[in-house]
């Protein structure tokens, strides 16, 4: 054990809360298996994906320590998915609205 | 290694934008995924049941396991014990081989059935089952590159850290790699969802 006080800059949460995050995780994806088994009709794909989301939004704050980072990573994050959003909508104008065939 | 200057925010901040890259790449996939659905409701659903939702449901907890041990081994360095750093990054890679050896009997089996893209068992069906299997296909082996990308990218910190060059005191590759990592899992929790529940 390495017991020498390195004075870091660097942070993030301890081994308790990672295993939290986790143990969430596979509560998450209980409940998405057994949600999808109810039959929604189109909302199974809206519940699916709101879930995928939450899980998603764990991963990236705990796991991948966005939490911890400072704003510029946080923005930079939002425009991605933001960006990524955009692409997803507009594709969407158009093909939503061609006639079937 | 030695005397290089370390801008550890500009050595994260790059690892994110090519994060942003892997998404839009994917996001790409996801779109035409989308679209797809929107055109073949009812094929997507009757194809999405000849997946295994059990052997879909272990991978997701293999990988989100995997992703736990890569965070777990950040937290590790950062708490000075390169020793356990090393074991988490181990089991992170053995459970990654886990989720391929999973993905291989998934495919054998579908493959085995004649389900593939350009089989002759299945070009009379509707187009739209079709395309659920071709982009089924498309989108887990992409994925599935990514994770046998992150193994070794995950076994060369390892080394890293074995050798002293990824230490307690500069352990961003360590973080990056683990940051490659999430991202795989990231991905998947979209994708399980997508083909192994919507029916």
């Amino acid at each position: 054990m390495n017991m020498n006080t390195t004075e870091t800059n660097h942070h993030g949460p301890g081994y308790k809360l990672f295993v939290i995050i986790w143990a969430t995780l596979l509560a998450l994806t209980c409940v998405t298996v057994y949600a999808a088994q109810v039959d929604l009709g189109f909302l199974n794909v809206l519940v699916a994906l709101s879930i995928a989301t939450v899980k998603a939004a764990l991963v990236t704050f705990f796991f991948m320590h966005l939490k911890y980072e400072n704003m510029t990573f946080k923005i930079m994050v939002l425009l991605a998915f933001a960006i990524l959003a955009i692409f997803i909508g507009f594709t969407f104008f158009d093909t939503a609205y061609r006639a079937v065939g | 290694m030695a005397d290089h200057p370390k801008d550890y925010l500009g050595q994260k901040m790059g690892m994110w934008l090519f994060l942003f890259t892997e998404i839009i790449l994917f996001g790409g996939l996801f779109v035409l995924y989308a679209v797809t659905l929107q055109r073949y409701p009812d094929e997507f659903h009757e194809a999405s049941k000849l997946l295994d939702t059990t052997m879909g449901t272990v991978n997701t907890v293999v990988l989100i396991t995997s992703s736990l041990f890569a965070a777990l081994a950040v937290t590790a360095l950062q708490k000075g014990d390169e020793k356990k750093a090393k074991i988490f990054l181990l089991l992170t890679i053995a459970l990654a081989a886990v989720f391929l050896v999973d993905k291989y009997f998934e495919w054998g089996a579908k493959i085995h059935h004649g389900i593939y893209p350009g089989s002759p068992d299945i070009a009379d069906w509707e187009p739209g089952k079709q395309a659920f299997f071709a982009l089924y296909y498309a989108m887990t082996g992409l994925h599935g590159i990514h994770v046998v990308i992150g193994m070794a990218v995950l076994g060369w910190i390892y080394w890293l850290i074995h050798v002293g060059k990824c230490t307690p005191q500069y352990f961003v590759a360590l973080e990056n790699g683990g940051l490659y990592w999430h991202l795989v899992d990231l991905i998947w929790i979209y994708l399980f969802p997508l083909y192994y529940l919507i029916a």
